[in-house]
């Protein structure tokens, strides 16, 4: 055999492990019932913002806790803490993808990442949103 | 119905010229490919006119439908859909175009503009290969002309038209029921460009990224041409400087993206291994990768088969990337991706069309592509470049698999995502491919091809060495790199890829003087790699060693949010006037005004004073909000630079300023006594007590604290409590300050008066105080990057003007030769 198709084999095997401990590091994707399942373990959820009930942000007090609802699909509800400034387009999103943890009732994001919502200008092209828009004016 | 005030013609012409263009790049295609395969040379060329002509009025096209689309745009006529979608009467001109690569189908739009460019180049310049290669590009344009068609075909919808009406596309919608909707006022105007991308980068970076984009089509449509002609080693030397090009633009526009992330969004930083930028990264590796390659073959006659196969998969990697970010597959994984736009099919179908045909005509030539039986020498130049071509290679199969996470999920049942440090997944990983890339970057060129001796070597690369690891311990020792966030392992790592850049940066330096003495015509390559090290080196101590700055330690209200005592704090308050520590610095919110009443943006003024006295400078972060619509608001951070590091601040949250005109209060100190009363004018004010070293601040042994607790009574008879601190931390003083917002009132306990009084600040203002939220980082080095970026991109543009010389005399000596040999060859085939 050829010293190139060894090192071939040899880092493609570091690739294959490589990816392989990239995927045992992955977290899941979870609702929120079953979030609680899983207290203290980092998992993602994805809901909407319950817009029934009150964004918590004070900046004057405390520019680094954020406190809102969320609930899913499947009728789940949770009030999540972040512990950082509030994202400017938040009471917007319509879906929240959210990574953390559950901690008790409380769903607990610890990163500043930990909060993705759509950059702003992609909204654009959602045609619900446009509908949105020419009703309510 | 007859709707009244609408302008249907300029929309007509548009739609016209989309379907024309479709329809002649489809004709350029059926034209090109005949020619390829004609028989005779009288055949080619009648079929290569036809395929010229058809190309031609394809470009016009083109150029007609983006001239329609700058017309309604800048016309104001928001009864299209386009127009009121992504623009807006007060958007500042320079931003038209802006608005129209904003879209999904504008920027599909600029994809087939520079497409034309390009492909106008190729047949003055493509010679011989022009039948062949155009064939693949006029294919290319037929397949993103369809993207802006907006046909329904069996009821599937065929591509965006640009030119749709806005009773089009929201049927549903009431106020089109009537004739009159235009008179509407929310058919005034549009929705306009979002706040965020007003922003010169949002003018450039698209354009470049774009041409990046189209331009990876030429290596790709070269190395099908050399297949299907089965002359399979006779392009790569004059496609290199097709290749370089290509590998420059994206590069540039890559950086480009990361430049605006860092300098103007509130993203924190230039790269955040987002799907989006990944998708971009992981082509260009490929290119890069098909670049070494390709190298070696013209040099050496080996990795031919590595350069075809790079060289096609860069480019399916450049449309798998359009499908994942376009498709909305990415929706739920990254910032930037579009949201599904009912184009998933088409662009996957994207994808196959050049992804089957290209691999099978690769799989089915593969044998015939000629190759060099005897094995590289292992101190070869050609050997080690081709290792690194395959490291790049393979980390662009990481990034890519890992950014396909939600392609992946389609086709299972446990969704999965990344770790709530998706960062560091990357990092970990991509620290050693930077240790080994700058190791192959710094030593291969001192390799010759074929074999080099090991005399030769130490001789040629011994100084270098030994310069990098005293430079590298220099740094390991002195730099501060401390980041030891992810344990001894990681911060080792980081020491050792440090190490592998300072030698790259050293070692190509020292090769343009002792290995090409100095020829720096020649020395393109070595520039770039210099650049490339110092990139490396940039980005190490800029992510290594970034700190946030506004730790939220003395603000006001400390205890607050008693949960948040072990995570980071990152964002401090300022109230306007009021002085507050910042770690290392004093930082006061003196201001803030909306300066540009068309773009709404509100700058802040924010002064930072250094606690040694050694440096003040002010800020002026600022917000933009959208005028339209959903109110959007977008951050854009100001940095101050010192020449190693920047001071990067960005308004995280703000009151509006407008009300708080003219409020230039003071602290008025008031000495009192426990049990004193301060009247204001909504009440009085009692100091209760004053705790010394209260327990809820954590002081240290030698700390002296005082902490006043104050009631508040306001004439309504509500009661609130106040608590402000006066501390001596290490012989400095130190300030707590505490308010009362339903009061308006700010305290501030100023120190110790005489005869057991405490002097006491208070500020009562007009209106509530106004404040901002902010958010400090230090980023030291960045320059350093940002050079090294530069430089990078010179020595692409030295390596193309030299390698695009080499070529045009190969084409010289070639040309003549050809002729003969190409009639011999089409006499033997008809015979």
């Amino acid at each position: 055999m050829k010293k190139v198709q060894i090192i071939i084999l040899v880092a493609i095997a570091v690739a294959v492990a490589t990816l392989i401990s990239f995927m045992g590091n992955l977290s899941t994707y979870e609702t929120i019932a079953s979030a609680r399942q899983k207290p203290g373990k980092t998992v993602t959820i994805i809901a909407h913002l319950d817009n029934k009930l009150p964004i918590e942000y004070d900046p004057v007090k405390n520019p680094n806790y954020v406190s809102f609802h969320i609930t899913d699909t499947l009728g789940g509800t949770a009030k999540v803490v972040y512990h950082f400034e509030k994202p400017y387009d938040l009471e917007k999103a319509e879906r929240v993808t959210l990574k953390g943890k559950m901690n008790g009732d409380v769903f607990e994001i610890s990163r500043k990442d930990g909060i993705l919502l759509k950059c702003p200008s992609k909204y654009k092209d959602d045609p619900n949103a446009a509908k949105k828009e020419l009703t309510q004016n | 119905m007859e709707y009244i005030g609408e302008h249907l013609l300029p929309g007509k012409i548009g739609h016209f010229f989309a379907v024309l263009s479709l329809a002649a790049s489809f004709v350029a295609m059926i034209a090109y490919f005949k020619a390829t395969n004609a028989k005779t040379p009288e055949e080619e060329r009648n079929w290569r006119k036809m395929g010229r002509i058809a190309f031609g009025i394809d470009v016009l096209a083109v150029f007609a439908v983006l001239f329609t689309i700058i017309y309604i745009v800048s016309s104001r006529y928001f009864e299209y859909n386009f127009v009121w979608e992504h623009s807006s009467r007060a958007l500042p001109l320079n931003y038209l175009l802006a608005c129209i690569w904003e879209a999904q189908e504008g920027s599909f739009l600029l994809w087939t503009i520079w497409l034309c460019v390009l492909g106008a180049i190729l047949v003055r310049k493509a010679g011989k290969w022009e039948a062949p290669v155009m064939t693949v590009m006029t294919f290319a344009l037929f397949c993103v002309a369809t993207m802006i068609l907006g046909i329904y075909v069996f009821g599937h919808n065929i591509g965006i038209n640009p030119f749709i009406l806005l009773r089009e596309k929201m049927t549903g919608a009431p106020i089109f029921q009537r004739a009159d909707y235009l008179s509407f006022p929310q058919m005034k105007d549009g929705q306009g460009l979002s706040a965020l991308l007003q922003n010169y980068w949002m003018v450039i970076h698209p354009p470049i990224l774009f041409l990046g984009f189209a331009s990876t089509i030429v290596p790709f449509a070269y190395a099908i041409a050399g297949l299907w002609k089965k002359q399979y080693g006779e392009w790569t030397k004059i496609a290199l400087p097709w290749t370089l090009f290509s590998a420059c633009i994206l590069g540039t526009g890559i950086m480009m993206g990361a430049a605006w992330a860092y300098e103007s969004l509130s993203f924190a930083g230039y790269w955040a291994w987002d799907p989006v930028e990944n998708a971009s990264l992981v082509p260009w590796l490929i290119m890069v990768a098909g670049l070494h390659t390709q190298v070696v073959y013209n040099a050496t006659g080996h990795s031919l088969r590595a350069t075809y196969f790079f060289l096609i998969t860069q480019f399916i990697m450049i449309l798998y990337s359009t499908f994942l970010t376009r498709s909305g597959v990415l929706g739920d994984t990254s910032v930037h991706a579009f949201v599904d736009s009912g184009m998933n099919v088409q662009l996957g179908l994207f994808v196959l069309v050049f992804l089957f045909p290209a691999y099978i005509l690769f799989i089915a030539r593969y044998k015939k592509i000629p190759f060099i039986a005897k094995e590289e020498h292992s101190s070869s130049r050609e050997f080690w470049m081709f290792i690194g071509s395959l490291i790049l290679f393979l980390t662009s199969i990481f990034v890519i698999v890992s950014t396909s996470l939600p392609v992946i999920n389609l086709f299972k049942k446990e969704k999965l995502a990344t770790n709530d440090d998706p960062t560091f997944a990357y990092n970990r990983v991509v620290i050693f491919i930077a240790v080994l890339l700058g190791l192959l970057t710094a030593i291969t060129q001192f390799l010759k091809y074929k074999q080099t001796s090991r005399e030769y070597l130490v001789k040629k690369i011994g100084i270098p060495t030994v310069i990098a690891i005293v430079c590298s311990i220099l740094v390991s020792v002195f730099g501060g790199i401390n980041y030891d966030k992810y344990g001894a392992g990681f911060m080792v790592a980081i020491h050792l890829a440090m190490f592998a850049a300072i030698y790259a940066v050293v070692a190509n330096a020292a090769y343009i003087y002792s290995g090409m003495r100095g020829k720096l015509k020649a020395a393109g390559a070595s520039v770039a790699h210099v650049g490339f090290g110092l990139m490396l080196i940039g980005i190490l101590f800029s992510s290594a060693k970034k700190e946030v700055l506004s730790h939220n330690t003395t603000g006001i209200l400390l205890s607050f949010d008693p949960e948040s005592k072990q995570d980071p704090l990152e964002n401090i308050t300022l109230l306007k006037g009021v002085r507050t520590d910042m770690g290392k610095y004093w930082t006061t919110f003196i201001d803030g005004d909306s300066v540009d009443p068309r773009s709404k943006a509100q700058y802040f003024h924010v002064r930072f004073e250094k606690k040694d006295g050694s440096r003040n400078f002010d800020l002026y972060p600022h917000w933009l909000k959208s005028s339209k619509g959903q109110q959007q608001i977008s951050a854009n951070p100001d940095k101050y630079h010192y020449f190693d590091r920047d001071i990067f601040s960005y308004i995280t949250a703000a009151d509006n300023p407008e009300q708080h005109r003219g409020d230039t209060v003071q602290f008025r100190s008031h000495p009192v006594t426990i049990g004193d009363t301060i009247f204001y004018s909504k009440g009085l004010i009692i100091l209760d007590s004053v705790v010394f070293n209260p327990e809820k601040y954590h002081f240290g042994p030698g700390d002296t604290a005082f902490m006043a607790k104050l009631r508040v009574i306001s004439k309504d008879s509500m009661h609130y409590t106040a608590t402000p601190v006066y501390s001596v931390k290490g012989n400095q003083a130190q300030f707590i300050q505490d308010t009362v917002f339903a009061q308006n009132l700010a305290f501030r306990f100023n120190g110790l008066a005489g005869g057991r009084k405490i002097d006491l600040g208070v500020k009562e203002s007009g209106a509530m105080i106004p404040f901002v939220a902010l958010k400090v980082y230090e980023f030291p080095q960045i320059n350093i990057l940002w050079i090294g970026t530069i430089i990078m991109i010179i020595g692409f543009i030295m390596s193309l003007v030299w390698r695009r010389r080499q070529a045009r005399v190969l084409e010289r000596t070639e040309g003549s030769l050809a002729v003969t040999e190409r009639s011999e060859g089409y006499a033997r085939g008809g015979a």
